[in-house]
Parts: C-alpha cells; sequence; structure tokens
C-alpha cells in the first residue's frame, strides 16, 4: 500500500487502519462492535493484502489475548472495540503491562454503564487512564479529536509501545469514529523497535526466554513493580497538550477528543464576540499534560473542563492546578451530539461569573 | 538383551545442575531431554505433570523442534512448565492459552506453538477459547492434561470431576442433577472440522505412558506438517487432592476415569474437511 501525501476522504474508523497500516501493523485481532466495524472490516482486506495476518476473534477476550500472543513475537499487532468489548478486554492489557508487552488498543467510546447506547460518549477516562484492569500499572492513551488525527495517533501509539514495552490505547468516541473527513496520507520513518531483545522466537543459539507476569520469588514482584513505576514516571516526557488562544485567557476550557474539537468551535465563536476564552485539549489523557495546566493556573487563569461523562477528567484537571485555581464542570451526556452552541452556554457563564 | 544392572545409571541425584554423563565403568540409558532444564519441579510426589512434561521434552528433541518451539503455559500447577522446558515460553492468563497461542502462530507460522493447559483452565474457563482456535484449524498443538480437580487452588470441583467424586466445592460428591456431567474433551474436539487429530492418553503405567508419547507425537506432527489443530487429553494423577498415595491414585484412573473417559484416538485425518468427519 503507498500512500505517501494522497487525501482521502474517509471515515475516522478507516483512518485508523489506514493510519495502523503506515505503522507497519503484521496482525490485527477483534470483534465486532459498533461504533467501530469499520476498522475490522477495512483491515480484514488491506491487511491480509499486505501480507498481514487478519484473525475476526470468538471474543473480545480472545482477541485480547491474541494480540497478547502476536505481541510476543516482537510484531506490530492490534485490536479495537468499543467499551463493553474493551472492559473484556482488561485481563489481558494488565497481563500486557504486567510482563511489558507493546500492545496496541482502540476504544471507540460508546455509551455506558452496561449496554448503555452506540452513541458517542466519553464514560471510559478513568477505565483508560487508571490502568482499567486489576493491579498496580497505567496503559499510555492517546485521544484525537480529528479524522487525520486518528491516522497519526496510530503510528504514535506503536512507537511509544515499543519504545515504553507498554500497552498504548487509543480513546476515541462514536464521533471521531463515524465522522468523513479529508485525510493526508504519510508513511513514517520507523524507528528500530528494538524487539530483537526480547522477542519469543525460538531459543536458537541462545538462552531461553521467558514473558510472564506471575512473581513469587522474594521480593521479585516488589521490585518489578518499581521497575514500572519508574517507566511510568518516565513516559511523563510524552504529555501532549494542544493550546488554543490561551495566552490571554481570562477562562481556560480543558477538553480532549471529541468534545475538545467542538469547544474549539465555540471559542472561536466567544473570541469574535470579545470574550477571553482559550482552550487546552490533552492529546496524552496520560500521562495527563498537568504541567501545562498548572502553568496556566499559576498566571491566574479560571478553568472550565467540559466532558461527555459525569465529571471524569475534571479530577485530572484539578489535581494539576490545586495549587492555584479549581475547575468548573460541565458535562454532556452520553448520546448527545452538542453543537459549538451547547458548549459556548457554560463557557459564557463561567467567563461572565468573575 | 537387557543391560546389566550395574551399568544403569538412571540419574546420580536430583539436585540442580547434576551432571550426568557416564562416569568409567558406567553406560548411560536413560538421559534428560536436552529440552528439558535440570531442576527441581515443585510437583507433588507422584504427581503425572512431570511425567507429561518429560514426554513433551522428548519429543521436543526428537522431533527437533527445540529451537523453533514457543510454549504457552496456562494457569493451574503446571504454570511452572516455563521453567522446566528449555525453550521460549509465554504465560497466559488462565484459560486463554489457545488465544495466544493464535496470536504466536499467526505472527510467526514458522514458529512450532504449543499449549500445555489443565482440565480447569481448558474446559472450564477457556472453553471459549479452545473449541475456537480448534474449529479455525489453528496450527498449534495443545496438551490438556485431565486430572479430574481444580490443583493448583486445593482440589475444587473441576468439569472434568466424576459423578460421585469428592472435591473441597462439592464435598458429598458431584452430582449430576446439581453440577452436570463431566465434559469429554477429546470427543468434542474431534467433532469440530478444523481438527486433525485427537485423541486421549493415560499415564498410570509404562504402556499407557508409552502409548501416551506416541499420540503427543501425532499431535506435533500435524502441526508442522501444517494439517490442522491437533489436541491430546492426557489423564493424570492428583494424588494430593485424591488424598491418596500415588500407586492407589494410579488405579483410580484405571478404575474410575478411564471407564468414563475412554482411552484412544478420536480423529486422524490427512486433510482437513468441512463437515469434521474423522
Ligand atoms: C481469572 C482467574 N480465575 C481464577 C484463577 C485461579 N486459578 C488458578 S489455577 C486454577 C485452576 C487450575 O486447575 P487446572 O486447570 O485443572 O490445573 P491443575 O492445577 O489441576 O493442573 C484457578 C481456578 C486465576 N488464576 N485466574
Ligand atoms: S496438586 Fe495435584 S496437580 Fe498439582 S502438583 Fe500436586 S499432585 Fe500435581
Ligand atoms: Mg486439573
Amino acid at each position: 500500500m503507498r500512500m505517501n501525501g494522497e487525501r482521502k476522504f474517509i471515515k475516522g474508523n478507516e483512518a485508523v487502519g489506514y493510519g495502523a497500516m503506515a505503522a507497519g501493523l503484521r496482525c490485527y485481532f477483534g470483534y465486532p462492535i459498533t461504533p467501530q466495524n469499520e476498522i475490522p472490516e477495512f483491515l480484514s482486506s488491506a491487511l491480509p493484502a499486505a501480507g498481514g495476518e487478519f484473525v475476526q476473534a470468538e471474543s473480545e477476550l480472545a482477541a485480547a489475548n491474541m494480540l497478547l500472543g502476536a505481541v510476543s513475537t516482537g510484531v506490530r499487532a492490534m485490536t479495537s472495540s468499543s467499551s463493553p468489548g474493551i472492559s473484556l478486554m482488561q485481563e489481558a492489557i494488565s497481563y500486557m503491562a504486567g510482563s511489558e508487552l507493546p500492545g496496541v488498543i482502540v476504544n471507540m467510546n460508546r455509551g455506558g454503564p452496561g449496554l448503555g447506547d452506540i452513541g458517542p460518549a466519553q464514560g471510559d477516562y478513568f477505565q483508560s487512564t487508571r490502568g482499567g484492569g486489576h493491579g498496580d500499572y497505567r496503559t499510555l492513551v492517546l485521544a484525537p479529536s480529528t479524522c487525520q488525527e486518528a491516522y497519526d495517533m496510530m503510528i504514535a501509539s506503536f512507537d511509544l509501545a515499543f519504545k515504553y514495552r507498554n500497552p498504548v490505547l487509543m480513546l476515541g468516541d462514536g464521533i471521531i469514529g463515524g465522522m468523513k473527513e479529508p485525510v493526508t496520507m504519510w508513511q513514517p520513518e520507523r524507528p528500530a523497535d528494538h524487539a530483537e531483545a526480547w522477542q519469543v522466537d525460538g531459543a536458537a543459539g541462545r538462552e531461553k526466554r521467558l514473558i510472564r507476569s506471575l512473581r513469587l520469588d522474594e521480593g521479585e514482584l516488589a521490585q518489578h513493580n518499581r521497575h514500572l513505576a519508574a517507566k511510568y514516571e518516565a513516559m511523563k516526557a510524552e504529555a501532549r497538550a494542544e493550546c488554543f488562544l490561551t495566552d490571554d485567557a481570562e477562562l481556560v476550557v480543558v477538553a480532549f477528543g471529541s468534545m475538545g474539537r467542538i469547544a474549539k468551535s465555540g471559542i472561536r465563536k466567544l473570541r469574535s464576540e470579545g470574550f477571553k476564552v482559550g482552550l487546552v485539549r490533552p492529546i496524552t489523557l496520560y500521562p495527563f499534560p498537568a504541567d501545562v495546566l498548572e502553568t496556566l493556573a499559576a498566571q491566574g487563569k479560571r478553568f472550565l473542563t467540559i466532558e461527555q461523562n459525569t465529571g471524569q477528567m475534571v479530577e485530572d484537571v484539578r489535581l494539576a492546578i490545586r495549587r492555584h485555581a479549581d475547575s468548573e464542570f460541565f458535562g454532556m451526556m452520553p448520546g448527545e451530539l452538542p453543537g459549538a452552541e451547547d458548549l459556548m452556554a457554560p463557557m459564557l457563564d463561567a467567563v461572565r461569573r468573575k | 538383551m537387557a543391560p546389566d544392572i550395574d551399568s544403569i545409571t538412571l540419574a546420580r541425584e536430583t539436585a540442580e545442575n547434576v551432571d550426568l554423563t557416564p562416569r568409567p565403568g558406567e553406560t548411560l540409558v536413560f538421559d534428560k531431554p536436552r529440552s528439558l532444564r535440570s531442576q527441581n519441579t515443585h510437583y507433588c510426589p507422584g504427581c503425572h505433570h512431570g511425567v507429561a512434561h518429560r514426554l513433551v521434552a522428548e519429543l521436543l528433541d526428537e522431533m527437533e523442534l527445540r529451537e523453533k518451539a514457543i510454549a504457552v503455559s496456562s494457569i493451574g500447577c503446571s504454570v511452572f512448565i516455563y521453567h522446566y522446558l528449555d525453550v521460549d515460553s509465554i504465560e497466559a492468563p488462565h484459560g486463554r492459552g489457545p488465544a495466544a497461542a493464535t496470536g504466536l502462530k499467526r505472527a510467526r507460522p514458522e514458529s512450532f506453538v504449543f499449549t500445555y493447559q489443565g482440565d480447569g483452565d481448558l474446559a472450564s474457563i477457556g472453553m471459549a477459547e479452545i473449541m475456537h482456535a480448534a474449529n479455525r484449524g489453528e496450527r498449534i498443538s495443545v496438551v490438556f492434561v485431565n486430572n479430574t480437580v481444580y490443583g493448583m487452588t486445593g482440589g475444587q470441583m473441576a468439569p472434568t470431576t466424576l459423578i460421585g467424586q469428592k472435591t473441597t466445592t462439592c464435598p458429598a460428591g458431584r452430582c449430576l442433577e446439581r453440577e452436570g456431567s463431566p465434559i469429554r474433551m477429546a470427543e468434542i474436539m474431534a467433532s469440530l472440522g478444523g481438527v486433525a487429530y485427537s485423541a486421549r492418553v493415560s499415564l498410570d503405567s509404562v504402556k499407557n505412558i508409552r502409548d501416551a508419547k506416541k499420540a503427543m507425537r501425532r499431535a506435533f506432527q500435524v502441526q508442522t506438517e501444517n494439517i490442522g489443530f491437533g489436541f491430546v487429553e492426557v489423564l493424570s494423577g492428583c494424588p494430593t487432592n485424591w488424598r491418596m498415595d500415588a500407586v492407589k491414585a494410579n488405579r483410580r484412573i484405571r478404575a474410575e476415569m478411564i471407564p468414563y473417559f475412554p482411552l484412544g484416538v478420536y480423529k486422524d485425518v490427512n486433510t482437513l474437511n468441512p463437515e469434521g468427519e474423522r
């Protein structure tokens, strides 16, 4: 597949597929669920055509464990799903974190709890950024707000997964997955994955290797978890956020993914009416771009966090700015498709209040 | 001709890293397979996991698969097979071995991939994964150790626990009405289109151990010859949780297990067919 510079008008889900292919995807495993079905549908033909392997798994449980097996051999592999399916994958994600395996997982967040609905939502923020499964671990989490970013972030996801030998989650939603936009295809320079140092590929001419998470020897798990903690600390260097008109802003809106993008439209309109509102859109949700927010808070700005849930990321915002400020919160509910005006009302409230 | 008993060295010691090269006047007639590491196992006396490991290791040597092999260990007493076999290994979550093996084999078709799973792991929590990996005809081999209990967690009821058998969670004996009947995996596997080989063997006697090795060889072969999915169910003793000594455990396999879980080859084909015919 040659795709340098070409522009395609595609859905976010397809952009995920194209981005993964550009990143050198070798294996995909997945189970159907709305709103991400275009990902497996696209890859079921594109991946085998490029010599890769596509497997429709019997469940998300199986898909995530197929991923665990495939990445153990050092190849670039991924799975994708939406909220209920991601819940089923948590045990395997925890094992991958414990075994330091670079699995890439895409979640097109839908409404919950339970079966919820199939509309866009951001209710999986806690699950995504707090590890999600059992045990003391973290995954890197990236949150696209455009189809182009979905493409770009797939490339970043694989690079980061191998750089840190850690699962990486891309958290989109039903808007990102289903919306069509022009996307510029580009072929990245691929960094060395350095998997030869740890992958299992048969103990020929070397000591056998073992990929595991069970650590029973005295002090072994404690030492390993400290090693993981140090790795998560090092990951903080990857924290990224988009800052839009924050320099002179009196009110900083914090919103991620689709909500960040819609908030941005609202902010443009408010600016044209003279209101000094800016936006911080976290691009990485874990590590959370706390420094950016703290710096703005220290300048005396006020904050409003907007999410499509009842208040999850706002906890991280408050933690980041706690020495200087607090954040107000406005929540949309799953399935509500807000326009810029819907988000402008709470912004106006907040900016006028002083 | 039977070898002179004086010249037989079975094993000098059981400690780790023992030098087994014959001393002057000794003939080595029973060696440790290359694929087995010189390491004590943690298994209880009379446990059959060690015997099954040895058969796997002998076959990896004989079929020259050691350097191509990736073992998938499962969650149960045998999770530490990854310490005992001298092959690359990964650890799958409880029951998910066949899914992890699918991922390994799809990513590296040139590797020899096998899972080693207990009855709780494979026939209870992992039932969906084994059924679908087998049905897809994944080119993997599965060694399924059926000891009719959950060994690792202390002898609870397994899906293979016999009717009337007492365990820590069916203290009055497994009851057909309440807990259903023991699952016969070798027969179920044979009914699936992706399976090239399915057999049930036992480790209770020398003869049966020899037959077990033959069956395992074929279950490995259907993978190396790219025919289909290979499955061997191995009836095994768990003296500890059966609350009996090793000799009685072997007798129990003959008297109670084999009548319900008949030994034999349930399927052996050279090409897969969609009807799953034998
Ligand atoms: C998700 C999950 N549930 C339960 C357990 C606890 N557990 C560990 S081993 C085991 C049963 C193993 O029994 P079996 O597969 O028959 O192996 P055996 O020990 O008898 O060889 C269980 C239930 C676990 N590790 N993970
Ligand atoms: S508990 Fe049973 S299966 Fe486990 S090591 Fe002991 S005898 Fe073997
Ligand atoms: Mg068992």
